[in-house]
């Protein structure tokens, strides 16, 4: 076990590297960050040398992933643009923990991402549990009674759920619930933001607040997860030890509770175990739409002023967290399914 | 005639070759067949409703038919809800949607189907080489693959979106001069999609392989390319077209999502996806800017899927259980 986890590790480590290099050449392709600074005032030649210098931006591009990566404090640097590097390296890099500072707001962007994170995690885990407890009761009850009426339903609407588009259903619901209800004059729902800044920070606004957005997100998960926790308890249904299990005479309840649903959730642990670590991601149009403070609207609002600081930090965030819930949903399973050996 | 033969139970019933097998199990599957008529409606809208298509543009001073007439901006019309002018309503800077919605739907499926065809291509040729030649071939590709599947892939449509941005010269087909953001689009949404395809040949190719019509083929010489374009590739086509298909539906999605985020097709040139680029800011009064296109996404989308699953289910009755 030692031995998997350790290769699998070392199997991750160039991988993420790769993709670090790769992200960081696309991104010189977004633009110039400087340019996109200043305001209504457009800085002066001058100004944008030295911001250049400061933010060390007139670096070749591959000194900049090298600072990005490891840091430049064992280094000095030319911050007067005299020819002469007199100035040391203040930053450590990520691999030390400096994830460096956003080219917009100044800000170490480890805090930009930390006053995130939580946001988006609160959406996208109220999410997950509510696609994980519908979607395991839509499918179980569909697997049981395959082509029923009831099965029939939940096969259309879930195929509508999963072919809508995300905005579509979002702006439907907008107006519906928040627009009309509001001009029929019954109670309506807030549209966007966390809280109301006129009521305050309480958990009642926070929770009207994430209706709409957690409705949007559940309806169109529901969809494609049911329909593939239905084809695993189908499948398994059809397997002999089930025919077995009914043959000697075992209740209905027990054959489905016993036998068949354990074996059907294991593929639908796994599916789960790799999507969770995409919630960190938050959903990009989503929060937009929903103006939720989360960590794909940052990640948007950044791109647009390239900011590549804040880009790499959360895409680097995410592939960590992908690699390492990997390793984790095959050790897990290893553990749920005693057929399965890690070598 | 016809009527009678059939309730006759025949004993032994025709060969029939896997494609008409095929071609049956489709047209028993209902939803396919559902999915197929949204389809063909679908094509005929945005095909000639563009003919029926005309109206007096007032900056021009003149009758305008077809695209122009899509494209005409009457800045004193503009925000009209719908009425017997303008079915669907006019847009922020007064343009015609009904007619926007034929044209952008046009270039939306162009785009996915184009999308759909460099995500096929490269799945196809990524899979069928790592399976093929394996080692270090095939570690570098399923790396490489790896790697793209861990970054989310709209995060990934945006970073192609800022990188191609407008940096591709505009194309004409088929008379219409088509930006090259539009082409910028197709290949963004390409080169980004195609990683669980690649997977799914991979594997398939991988048992192909070891089979004795391949040992056969290369023991009278047939070339590495040969053996894989035509004795590997075309057994592997049933995952090939259900994904295509199901490609052209995630590509119209994707090319809605980028556009959505302003990230998308610039220009004068409508899509049902940049129709849609700030029109939330209109929820409360002006509600069919992204009504009419969102739904026809919808329509085409449902369409799309209906009839992948209904050909996954007639390709490959195995797999259809499945999912």
């Amino acid at each position: 076990m030692t031995n998997y986890i350790l290769r699998r590790l070392a199997q991750a480590i160039p991988q993420l590297f790769i993709i670090s290099i790769i992200l960081f050449v696309l991104m010189q392709a977004f633009g110039d960050p400087i340019a996109t600074l200043g305001g209504r005032i457009p800085p002066r030649p001058e100004d944008k040398e030295r911001l250049r210098r400061q933010m060390g931006l007139d670096q070749p591009v591959y000194m900049q992933y090298v600072t990005w990566l490891v840091g430049n404090d064992w280094n000095k640097i030319d911050m007067d643009g005299d020819g002469i590097s007199e100035t040391p390296g203040k930053r450590t890099g990520i691999l030390r923990g400096d994830w460096g500072n956003s080219l917009v707001t100044r800000q170490p962007v480890i805090k930009m991402i930390g006053e995130r994170l939580p946001n988006t995690l609160l959406l996208m885990l109220t999410v997950e549990v509510i696609i994980i407890i519908f979607s395991l009761t839509l499918g179980l009850v569909s697997a049981l009674r395959p082509y029923s009426v009831f099965d029939n339903v939940v096969t259309g609407l879930s195929f509508i759920g999963y072919s809508m588009p995300v905005f579509w259903l979002a702006l439907s619901l907008m107006y519906i619930f928040a627009v009309n209800f509001r001009r029929w004059g019954l109670p309506y729902l807030p549209t966007v933001g966390m809280y109301d800044p006129a009521v305050g920070k309480t958990p009642f606004e926070l929770f009207k607040h994430m209706i709409l957005p957690v409705t949007t997100l559940s309806i169109i998960s529901i969809a494609g997860y049911s329909r593939f926790v239905r084809s695993s308890v189908m499948e398994v249904l059809g397997e002999d030890y089930v025919r077995t299990a009914r043959a000697k005479g075992l209740r209905s309840m027990l054959v489905v509770g016993k036998h068949a649903l354990p074996n059907a959730a294991l593929p639908f642990i796994t599916l789960i175990g790799l999507d969770l670590p995409f919630l960190l991601a938050g959903a990009v149009v989503t929060e937009r739409i929903f103006a939720w403070p989360g960590m794909g609207r940052l990640f948007i609002d950044h791109t647009e002023r390239a900011d590549f600081p804040v880009l790499m930090g959360i895409l680097m965030l995410i592939a960590l967290a992908v690699v390492v819930f990997q390793i984790i949903t095959d050790i897990v399973y290893s553990f749920v399914d005693p057929r399965i050996r890690l070598e | 005639m016809t009527d009678s033969s059939t309730q006759i139970p025949q004993v032994n019933p025709p060969m029939l070759s896997p494609m008409a097998l095929a071609v049956r199990r489709f047209r028993k599957h209902t939803m396919a067949m559902v999915g197929l008529g949204i389809l063909v409606l679908l094509i005929f809208y945005v095909s000639f409703a563009g003919m029926l298509l005309r109206g007096y543009c007032v900056p021009l001073k003149q009758e305008l038919r077809g695209e122009a007439w899509a494209n005409c901006n009457d800045t004193g019309s503009k925000l009209l809800p719908p009425s017997s002018e303008h079915l669907f309503g006019t847009d922020v800077i007064g343009r015609d949607i009904l007619a926007r919605t034929v044209y952008g739907g046009q270039i939306s499926v162009l785009i996915g189907i184009s999308a759909a065809i460099v995500e096929v291509l490269l799945g196809a040729v990524i899979g069928s080489l790592a399976a093929y030649y394996g080692g270090w071939i095939d570690n570098i590709l399923m790396r490489i693959t790896e790697a793209m599947l861990t970054i989310p892939s709209l995060f990934l449509l945006i970073i192609g979106a800022r990188f191609f941005g407008n940096s591709l010269p505009s194309v004409y087909i088929l008379g219409r001069e088509l930006t090259g953001s539009v082409l910028a689009i197709v290949l963004i949404i390409g080169v980004t999609s195609w990683m669980y395809l690649a997977r799914i040949v991979r594997a398939n190719i991988l048992s192909l392989r070891e089979q004795d019509f391949i040992s056969a083929a290369r023991a009278l010489g047939a070339s590495d390319r040969r053996i894989i374009f035509v004795h590997l590739l075309p057994n592997t086509l049933a995952p090939l077209i259900v994904s295509a298909t199901l490609g052209v539906a995630a590509a119209i999605i994707s090319e809605a999502y980028v556009s959505f985020l302003g990230l998308g097709v610039q220009g004068a040139t409508a899509t049902w996806g940049n129709m849609l680029d700030g029109a939330y800011r209109y929820l409360e009064t002006a509600p069919w800017l992204w009504f009419f296109p969102g739904t026809l996404i919808l329509l085409t989308v449902l369409g799309i899927n209906f009839v992948g699953d209904g050909l996954r289910d007639a390709l490959d009755p195995r797999s259809g259980r499945r999912m």
